[in-house]
């Protein structure tokens, strides 16, 4: 099984996490054309090797991870928080 | 050189058993990539050989050939679940999977290949008096779209399926069923074969191991396809590589797609006696769940997708011992029948859970991918109308919605209303 390293709570089976979506994807302005929410929404780089993805774990932190993978031989080479900024957020709300 | 191949008939089947089975012929010629040809398939999977098929039968069209990377029937071929039914609901859908049921009844003469179709029914279970007025709402559909449908109550299941868990304390407990008995399964590895020997003696080249390795392409044509067997020429070039299809996409750089790469498991176990005539689906409160026997007496199912993206064709735990648990509250009596084997194939999953088979920002390419996890059934359908369009360089009526450019016209056809997320049209 793929064993993720979360920052917070170690390396746990995949079982515990969801699979988001490709990690380049950031969406557009809301009142960005139609073009531009269209890729975003709907289509997909689909890399066949090494690619950044978004995982959360889910029956864990519930962080927003980026998982770098290769998606043929499912061999992980890193794994990030997707908000850097947590610990600003964290001050703030405390 | 066409082959002189044997036909099947009752009267050479019975010729050979006097001769020792020495008077058949080979089933389809193996023949070295020719550098010019009209129309090149690349994918000999079931969809690939049947388009190749029509496109001769249908067209009467010469010079054609399928290109394959592995072997025939080694792909998505053999890797599935081989059921066939048509209970679709939505417009462009239904007919096409009608379309399709129908000639999967009449695929073994045509052929002349016994692909084994069995009409065993197609059963889904459902658990709630709501899921009853849904059965009945897809029912209604299909009966007046000039297809079967019939509903059974829990009584009447009970004598016709003894061995499911009726147990009134079930989590899940089985009030009835929608049921398509036109519906059934076909031996998958026949589908192939039949398709490839039929094809072939049609003059259709089935080329294997030839794996597409550049694509040239200038402006909007492409003039040939670089392979590991040589350079190829065609005047029309045709993609029938579900799972694979975003690799072909971006080696013609045409960008990205409405599509992701998922992996589909399926298993079957050792054989038994007969114990499950018909397919029976289990699908509530988040389990997906498909049954059925083979011929051979192995239970053959299937559940979700892998729920990530991913091009390795091994399957992961999670989902065995979902499916497992599935197996068990559905059939408690197979508690301690062995897994035999279980595998997985790569699916493209699409953006609304339907295909896609249109022409291409390029003039002379033509696409068949998206798939999701039910190519098999679609097989027939799949080739005859993708022969039509690329004989006539335009969409039949039924499928003229099922191009790559629906999403941006909002012409979703999402039979399970998912909305746009490839992993939920499992």
């Amino acid at each position: 099984m793929i064993q993720i390293e979360c920052p917070f709570c170690g390396k746990r089976d995949q079982s515990e996490f969801s699979y988001g979506r490709e990690g380049q994807i950031t969406f557009p302005a809301l009142n960005a054309d139609e073009n531009s929410w269209y890729d975003a929404v709907f289509l997909r780089k689909n890399t066949y090797g090494r690619q950044i993805e978004t995982w959360q774990h889910t029956h864990g932190c519930r962080s927003w991870l980026l998982v770098e993978r290769d998606t043929v031989t499912h061999k992980i080479f890193s794994v990030k928080l997707a908000h850097t900024d947590w610990q600003k957020q964290i001050k703030k709300t405390t | 050189m066409a082959l002189q191949v044997t036909r099947f008939s009752a009267w050479n089947v019975l010729k050979n058993g006097f001769i020792g089975q020495s008077g058949w012929s080979r089933q389809w010629r193996d023949p070295e990539p020719k550098s010019k040809y009209d129309i090149v398939i690349v994918g000999g999977g079931l969809h690939g050989l049947a388009t190749a098929y029509y496109l001769a039968k249908n067209f009467n069209l010469k010079n054609i050939a399928v290109v394959e990377k592995g072997w025939i029937g080694g792909g998505n071929a053999g890797r599935n679940t081989t059921i066939v039914r048509s209970n679709y609901m939505l417009k462009g859908n239904r007919e096409f999977y009608e379309h399709s049921l129908k000639l999967w009844e009449n695929l073994s003469h045509d052929l002349n290949y016994n692909v084994m179709f069995s009409q065993s029914s197609h059963i889904t279970l459902y658990h709630t008096p709501s899921a009853l007025d849904s059965a009945a709402r897809r029912y209604n559909i299909m009966r007046q779209t000039g297809s079967d449908a019939e509903i059974w109550s829990r009584t009447k299941l009970e004598k016709k399926i003894p061995h499911l868990n009726y147990a009134k304390n079930a989590r899940f407990p089985i009030y009835g069923s929608l049921v398509q008995k036109r519906a059934g399964t076909a031996r998958h590895d026949a589908v192939a074969w039949g398709y490839a020997r039929a094809a072939d003696k049609l003059g259709v080249d089935i080329i294997q191991k030839c794996e597409v390795t550049a694509i040239d392409r200038k402006g909007q044509k492409i003039n040939s396809l670089q392979t590991n067997r040589g350079k190829i020429s065609a005047k029309k070039i045709a993609l029938a590589v579900a799972g694979n299809t975003s690799r072909l996409w971006h080696l013609a750089n045409l960008g990205n797609l409405p599509i992701e790469s998922h992996k589909l498991q399926a298993f079957v176990t050792e054989p038994l006696k007969p114990l499950l005539d018909q397919v029976v689906v289990f699908g509530v409160g988040g389990a997906h769940f498909y049954i059925s026997q083979s011929d051979k007496g192995g239970l053959v199912f299937g559940g979700d997708i892998d729920w990530y993206k991913s091009y390795a064709q091994r399957g992961n735990l999670p989902i065995v011992q979902d499916v497992a648990e599935s197996a068990i509250s559905l059939m408690p009596c197979l508690g301690r029948v062995k897994l035999l084997r279980h595998w997985s194939g790569i699916v493209d999953m699409s953006m609304d859970g339907s295909f896609f088979m249109c022409k291409t920002p390029i003039d002379n390419l033509y696409l068949n991918a998206g798939w999701n996890y039910g190519g098999f059934k679609a097989s027939p359908a799949s080739g005859w109308y993708f022969a039509d369009l690329i004989a006539n360089d335009r969409p039949s009526e039924i499928i003229k919605n099922h191009d790559l450019e629906r999403f941006k016209r909002g012409h979703y056809i999402d039979e399970s209303g998912a909305g746009p997320d490839t992993k939920l049209h499992g």
